[in-house]
């Protein structure tokens, strides 16, 4: 419901239904065994840890909601300016500000878990010994059971090694991997978040695939920076940053697609992707499914729109419909079949 | 696509996100002042909140929302509730907003932040504002004057052209100063020349500010060694407003003396003035205090 709705004297025309009637598409998504309602996912980074966005809409009704980087101790982040914004997109420079994983636990995965929220916790380390410490954690609490997976981010750009991502190696990823997957049960999936800046996405996808990831996000932010012109100098304070919004989406239909790509081919085991990356509207989000992305996360429009996450499933669903779609699952892919046929 | 025209809002959640149609738009000096039409906003505002408001319309390249301190509000006018709001053109984002015509819509989502905590008892206030950072404190002023509070104004700018609303001023204080850096209005000089007399003569408790950093530390200053508390509302730019991006952090200490870097967009934007590590803040950049909770360490991030 909204105030326009309801308010009969308001001159404003020309807004849409907020909820058009729910379509006969059947959204729903296997997530490396995990059944999930929706493939609309919040990402990392972008919607903090549930209440901020649960003023604006259920989190229930996401397929997963994908809470930000947590540590294991309590991080500040980094000084200010964090940000610039630069065409359809931005330069971010958090630096992983976050509580520990400890309070993350008691406060955050707690409020998620009552509010019903199926979630997909995002974890970070400074090295993979961390990572591992992070996932027992984790496990450990006493929400875990509202814990659909775990997204191990090992490419996050604003780290102090930052020419040392994890993602940037397949050793190092998979030493993480192999040690976050050691420490949580089986049927809690671990999804690898993969960097674009690298010469081939595929070799660190098969090297986190072969270390028992059972699925992976792509893609993270890209390194960027810009230059403050009046003050000819960096303009976020940690110099360089994370690029992400529309601006970064063709990089990462590419990834998506050279990913699904080697799977069909037999270079990589069939896992499902998360698509991620530019976002905006349904439209995108259909372009990372006919990629390979079973499901796909909104990030920076979500700044844009608060609404966005559920707002662009809603969309993604009539576009479906209106195409003729009964299952969203007969979508995942599907360019690769169109390229094949001409 | 439906961007800017999708509403999110959850009964009790205390913010709106509506299509605001812009129904009068005129200039005030330097600055742009809008109103709009946003039901449901103006019932649930308070002095010292802010909205955020998407530029460019559902498919510009300019993502991040604008954010202005709430100006008035008025919950039931001939076109339901409006909201007002003061904007200079600094960039493409706000000159698109200042070229909105009568009858253009713009995604809104407010009220946000904390707003201005109001004294229990009628104490005597004063309220200052630098350049168009005076724009919350007229409401404020009618709303302390509800409670009997003697209410002074001090509003300052580098010149005449960017002082905003001191007509207004006159009519919701008891007294008001201006001062002008080039002496083109006013007395030549700061608000904080004028500051510690005005604090002195009202015997003022409270001192309310908004404006630049730097004229917020030197009110949190002056206040403190004329024993009034200072309560600031900052101005730190935000990619969302809404507490989800972690750009607006700032170092602020909470009631126990311990750091931390919070959100201005959700723990702010109004602050008590003594709590805000000023020292932290130079030339443009804010660095992490050492004795921050999670301050990087050697070698750290």
């Amino acid at each position: 419901m909204t105030a326009t709705s309801t308010s009969t004297a308001s001159p404003t025309t020309g807004t849409t239904p907020d909820h058009p009637p729910a379509t006969m598409v059947d959204m729903s998504v296997d997530l490396a065994g995990r059944r999930l309602p929706s493939p609309m996912m919040t990402a990392s980074g972008c919607a903090a840890n549930g209440r901020e966005l649960g003023r604006f809409f259920d989190v229930a009704e996401l397929g997963a909601f994908v809470t930000k980087s947590v540590m294991a101790d309590p991080r500040s982040g980094r000084g200010t300016p964090r940000m610039a914004e630069t065409p359809s997109g931005m330069l971010n420079s958090i630096g992983l500000q976050g509580p520990g994983i400890s309070s993350f636990v008691e406060n955050d995965l707690a409020w998620l878990k009552k509010a019903g929220a199926r979630t997909l916790v995002s974890i970070a380390g400074n090295t993979s010994g961390e990572f591992a410490d992070v996932a027992a954690t984790l496990r450990a609490s006493d929400a875990f059971d509202a814990v659909v997976g775990v997204e191990v981010n090992i490419s996050c750009p604003n780290v102090a090694n930052r020419g040392l991502v994890f993602a940037c190696d397949p050793l190092a990823s998979a030493k993480v991997i192999a040690l976050v997957r050691e420490q949580l049960p089986r049927d809690v999936p671990v999804f690898a978040k993969l960097t674009p800046d690298v010469t081939d996405i595929v070799s660190v996808a098969q090297s986190c695939v072969k270390a028992g990831a059972d699925g992976l996000t792509m893609i993270n932010t890209l390194l960027g920076m810009v230059i403050d012109t009046d003050l000819l100098r960096p303009q976020v304070a940690g110099v360089t940053g994370g690029l992400s919004g529309p601006a970064v989406r063709p990089v990462a239909v590419r990834a998506v697609w050279q990913t699904r790509a080697a799977m069909l081919e037999g270079r990589l085991p069939h896992v499902p992707i998360i698509g991620v990356g530019g976002v905006r509207t349904g439209r995108d989000a259909l372009e990372l499914v006919a990629a390979g992305a079973s499901a796909v996360q909104v990030g920076t429009a979500t700044f844009n729109d608060p609404s966005a996450p559920v707002r662009v499933g809603r969309e993604l669903a009539q576009l479906l419909q209106d195409k003729g779609f009964a299952r969203l699952s007969d979508v995942v892919g599907i360019a690769h079949e169109r390229l094949a046929r001409a | 696509m439906s961007g800017a025209t999708t509403h999110g809002t959850r009964p009790g959640s205390g913010v709106v996100q509506v299509t605001g149609e812009l129904i009068a738009t005129r200039r005030a000096g330097a600055y742009h002042h809008l109103t709009f039409v946003a039901p449901g906003l103006a019932e649930l505002a308070r002095p010292g909140q802010f909205v955020a408001l998407a530029v460019g319309g559902p498919t510009s390249a300019n993502l991040l929302r604008r954010c202005f301190s709430i100006h008035k509000v008025s919950p039931s006018g001939t076109y339901g509730g409006t909201v007002d709001v003061v904007v200079a053109a600094h960039g493409p984002g706000t000159t698109w907003i200042t070229e909105l015509r009568a009858h253009d819509e713009v995604d809104i989502v407010g009220p946000l932040g904390r707003a201005f905590p109001l004294p229990k008892e009628p104490v005597a206030c004063v309220l200052v504002g630098g350049g168009y950072g005076s724009a919350p404190l007229f409401w404020l002023a009618e709303a302390l004057r509800e409670r009997g509070c003697h209410v002074e104004m001090v509003l300052g700018a580098a010149t005449e052209s960017r002082l905003f609303g001191v007509v207004e001023a006159r009519r919701h204080a008891d007294g008001v100063t201006v001062t002008t850096d080039d002496g083109s209005a006013g007395a030549r000089g700061w608000v904080s020349d004028v500051l510690p007399d005005v604090i002195r003569r009202t015997g003022a408790a409270v001192v309310y500010g908004c404006g630049p950093m730097g004229m917020l530390k030197s009110i949190t200053d002056v206040a403190a060694a004329e024993g009034a508390v200072a309560q600031v509302a900052v101005e730190e730019s935000m990619a969302c407003g809404v507490g989800v991006c972690m750009t607006c952090v700032m170092p602020v200490v909470d009631k126990s003396g311990v750091t931390k870097m919070v959100r201005s967009c959700v723990e702010g934007p109004v602050f008590r003035g003594d709590r805000v590590r000023w020292d932290a803040f130079s030339d443009g950049w804010c660095r992490v205090p050492d004795d921050a909770v999670g301050a990087p360490r050697a070698g750290g991030h």
